[in-house]
């Protein structure tokens, strides 16, 4: 006896900008934000063009209480981005809660409301380490571990350590929008996001809550997170700026690695019943997820085994679950983060699960427009399937020109007959997601 | 979900500060041993807090099949493996025959890695440019690329120690990893059975590890005034529910259990060593540093795992005895937490609060943060087989305005088949999980 799961708000934060629409446009356009990084001079890393949100087109400040805007002071970007997109996604879901109007009654009771929140391992800004650090330095030129217990670390902002806990994704949300019911950080990698939907959607089915801010978010364009990317060897080779336009292409032969974006996405996930009693309109029904984990012989999950198994194993599963087989599936969209090792392993699932229709149904890909945001990389993904969705529509694709077995080559937009999409990911660490979807 | 599978403990093993197997570290437990010393790791000395509780003496290696698969685990992975091991040789996991890896997940709270300080110290200065104040990002990016260990760094991530637990015992089923701070294990425990209940998996091995007794731990959790600098009485400076207790103590380690539905335990022929019958999970949403002043989040956490265990925390048995039996309390040493839970407690519980004795083992064990719910949980199973109650030490002097029964200094032996245990995380994220003997 499980309450039906329906996904009534979409609040998806990139760098096109916050909320559904942007991305939807850019991404039915076939635009992409990817260009020079401009958040540090990446000269040094191999890939140097990311997609970044211009400060311009986004102020945490200006989402959040009055009241609140002191705690900005210690969000780093990731939080920030969390915020940003739990604000587009509870308008868009036409709730109130606490943080849209403090006077108002809110629409889901908070004991009632959920957060879970995927976020990645967040580095602590370098220049502002490395300006406190370097006040203790010995005559010699060392660092003077002495000097720095004694006092350098007094040059360390006392919160510090909150700004980068990787659960203050989910604690400031949870404070902005009162939400009080089950809360959870899930830090997978690429997986965090489906995975937190996953969890927001058996919370909601056991009843311990009625609605959930789900989703994740990451920001890596900085240079901890870009050193241990390269270091995973996942990291595009581009050629300066010059093929910044071309350097995300999901699938294509001549993959070199990812381009990453900085966002991700909150969803509005609601028991039907609750979204049909307060008139709201889903997008669609979150009808089946899994979870699964790939052997990995590397065992830290670097690459993916090259069959796709447990990729494949987890779109079986929630196929099963909700009673489907492949042929019900409209469109697909997986990872596709231009990682060779990645694309192989998403494309071998791929034709698994689907046989001879692998070639034929379309796949959605939104790392060449979005970049790849990591932990909310696949907040993006479930955002764009729940609109297409809406829209009966398929967005542009860019750049792949010669994916083998696949419909992932660039196109323009189109209409399509979308009844159901099969969302999937794997991750640094083999953790494995797949998440069907019903327009409603 | 079936509401009426039961969860049951088949296995649990952990690597403490106390020892690293259960009979161990229980005896310590049960005479009231400290497990807190000057900070070996690394020269602390000039630091606000010089002690720690520190995991001694422990080479992973015996735990693992072939050391050369987790070459490069850290120490929270390492910790890990070790305890993963013990519960898998208890609950006979090895010498079941046809266990299906697709039908075994892992769900841990694990927090992140360790921050390879020297070296990243050694980047900075090697990279920072006196004039500008800042560090030069080309240059930056040659010495990390030089300096630091690309193993290392991959490490860091907090879904490693799940990764390398999967690699070991070739796990395929649904794999997860939680970060919600203080919370993380217990949370981790109680997904893992709801995950059971659903059906997802027949067997998840559950729990926790971490360490942030390193140079940037000890930083950000002085600078936020977080840890007792009782350096002059270390092995007595964690004293939960003491009138001076002056903050928290840092531990280190991992505890991990292996959950089954009991009817594959019986199945196998597994005997069960307790049953989780409630688990609850709420958020503050009220800062990021203070706990609310009511005790609402953590008294929420309580209620919904109490209302799923069946318990009316206000009636009594034939015995006229409250039917929780023992509390494990998160009682940090922390001027706030203590005096908050124990209002949250009695908030909950009513009349029957003075009745229920209530002991933190933070008090021996230090905090393990991520993982300070496993070892917890694990502590009220031994409980409940001794019948014996782990003492609150270091409670000489007891603050005047908490009042309950804290199990003062002194082992007692009690009747015990109920336990619940609460973890409320830096945030607001709070878990409880409630524990009973299996009687059959």
């Amino acid at each position: 006896m499980s309450r039906r799961v329906v996904i009534t708000g979409l609040g998806p934060i990139t760098a096109f900008g916050a909320g559904i629409d942007p991305l939807w446009e850019a991404m039915c356009e076939g635009r992409s934000a990817i260009r020079r990084l401009q958040a540090f001079d990446p000269g040094g890393f191999s890939c140097q063009v990311a997609a970044e949100l211009p400060p311009e087109a986004f102020s945490v400040k200006k989402v959040v209480p009055k009241s609140y805007r002191k705690a900005t002071k210690v969000m780093c970007r990731d939080i920030e981005l969390a915020i940003g997109a739990a604000h587009a996604a509870v308008i868009d879901a036409g709730l109130i809660t606490k943080g849209i109007d403090g006077e108002a009654e809110p629409t889901i009771p908070p004991q009632r409301f959920g957060c879970h929140i995927g976020a990645g391992l967040i580095a602590a800004d370098v220049d502002e380490l490395a300006t406190a650090l370097m006040t203790s330095r010995g005559s010699d030129g060392q660092f003077d571990l002495a000097h720095w217990g004694r006092q350098g670390m007094q040059n360390l902002t006392p919160l510090w350590l909150l700004k980068y806990l990787p659960n203050m994704l989910a604690c400031h949300v949870t404070i902005v929008h009162d939400c009080r019911g089950p809360s959870n950080t899930i830090t997978c990698c690429e997986a965090s996001s489906a995975l937190s939907l996953g969890e927001s959607m058996r919370v909601i089915e056991r009843g311990a809550a009625d609605a959930c801010l789900s989703g994740g978010a990451e920001y890596k364009l900085n240079p901890m997170a870009y050193l241990r990317q390269h270091f995973a060897g996942r990291l595009a080779k581009t050629n300066g700026e010059a093929d910044a336009a071309t350097a995300a292409r999901p699938f294509d032969p001549t993959a070199t690695g990812t381009v990453l974006g900085e966002g991700g996405g909150i969803l509005v996930l609601e028991a039907a019943d609750s979204a049909a009693q307060r008139g709201a309109k889903p997008y669609a029904e979150v009808e089946a997820f899994a979870a699964t984990q790939s052997f990995c012989p590397d065992t830290v999950g670097l690459e993916p085994p090259a069959d796709g198994e447990s990729i494949a194993d987890a779109a079986h599963l929630a196929l099963d679950q909700a009673k489907l087989t492949a042929a019900d599936i409209d469109a697909i969209v997986p990872f596709g983060s231009s990682i060779p090792s990645v694309d192989a392993a998403e494309a071998a699932a791929i034709r698994s699960v689907f046989g001879d229709r692998a070639s034929s149904v379309p796949i959605v890909t939104t790392v060449p427009n979005a970049g790849n945001c990591a932990a909310g990389n696949g907040a993006v993904g479930l955002c764009v399937a729940a609109r297409c969705l809406r829209e009966q529509k398929l967005p542009a694709r860019l750049n792949t020109t010669s994916a083998e077995g696949l419909d992932a080559n660039a196109c323009p937009s189109r209409g399509a007959m979308l009844n159901r999409i099969l969302i999937i990911t794997t991750s640094q660490g083999g953790q494995n997601a797949a998440v069907v979807l019903r327009k409603a | 979900m079936n509401r009426d599978t039961r969860i049951v403990i088949t296995g649990m093993g952990w690597i403490t500060p106390l020892g690293h197997d259960l009979e161990t570290v229980w005896a310590k437990l049960a005479a009231g041993v400290s497990g807190i010393t000057r900070i070996e790791r690394f020269d602390a000395s000039s630091f606000p807090t010089t002690f720690g509780a520190q995991v001694r003496e422990y080479d992973f290696t015996a735990y693992v099949g072939d050391p050369a698969v987790h070459a490069h685990a850290g120490k929270n992975s390492q910790f890990a493996l070790g305890a993963a091991r013990q519960a898998w040789e208890q609950a006979g996991l090895g010498a079941t025959d046809g266990l299906d890896r697709r039908r075994i997940g892992i769900y841990l709270g694990a927090g992140e890695g360790i921050l390879d300080f020297d070296n990243y110290a050694k980047t900075d200065i090697e990279s920072w440019d006196d004039k500008a104040r800042a560090l030069d990002p080309l240059k930056w990016a040659e010495a990390a690329m030089r300096n630091l260990d690309p193993w290392r760094e991959i490490e860091q991530e907090p879904n490693m120690p799940a990764s390398h637990i999967a690699r070991e015992y070739g796990i395929r089923g649904p794999v997860y990893n939680c970060l919600t701070a203080c919370a993380a294990s217990t949370q981790a425990i109680g997904e893992a059975s709801s995950l059971l209940r659903r059906g997802d998996a027949d067997v998840m091995l559950a729990g926790g590890t971490h360490t942030m007794i390193h140079v940037l731990g000890l930083t950000g959790f002085n600078r936020l005034t977080a840890l007792s600098t009782r350096n002059n009485e270390l092995a007595t400076a964690s004293r939960p529910f003491s009138r001076t207790r002056d903050g928290f103590v840092l531990g280190e380690g991992s505890g991990i259990v292996i959950l089954e539905t009991l009817e594959h335990a019986t199945s196998r022929g597994a005997a069960p060593l307790a049953e989780i019958t409630g688990y609850g999970s709420s958020a503050d949403a009220f800062r990021i540093t203070d706990m609310h002043p009511d005790g609402r989040g953590p008294g929420d956490a309580v209620r919904m795992a109490l209302d799923q265990a069946g318990i009316d925390p206000l009636a009594v048995d034939e015995e006229g005895r409250p039917l929780i039996h023992y509390i494990s309390a998160h009682g940090t040493s922390t001027s706030e937490n203590d005096a908050i839970e124990t209002l949250a407690i009695k908030r909950v519980f009513g009349d029957n609060a003075p009745k229920i004795p209530v002991s933190s083992v933070k008090s021996m064990f230090g905090h393990l943060i991520a993982a300070a719910g496993s070892v917890e949980l694990i502590t009220c199973v031994l409980t409940m087989q001794h019948q014996l109650l782990p003492p609150t030490i270091n409670l000489d002097d007891p603050d005047p305005d908490l009042d309950l029964d804290y199990v003062p200094n002194v082992a007692r032996p009690a009747k015990v088949d109920t336990c619940l245990s609460n973890s409320f995380g830096f945030g607001g994220q709070n878990d409880a999980l409630i524990i009973r003997r299996f009687a059959g």
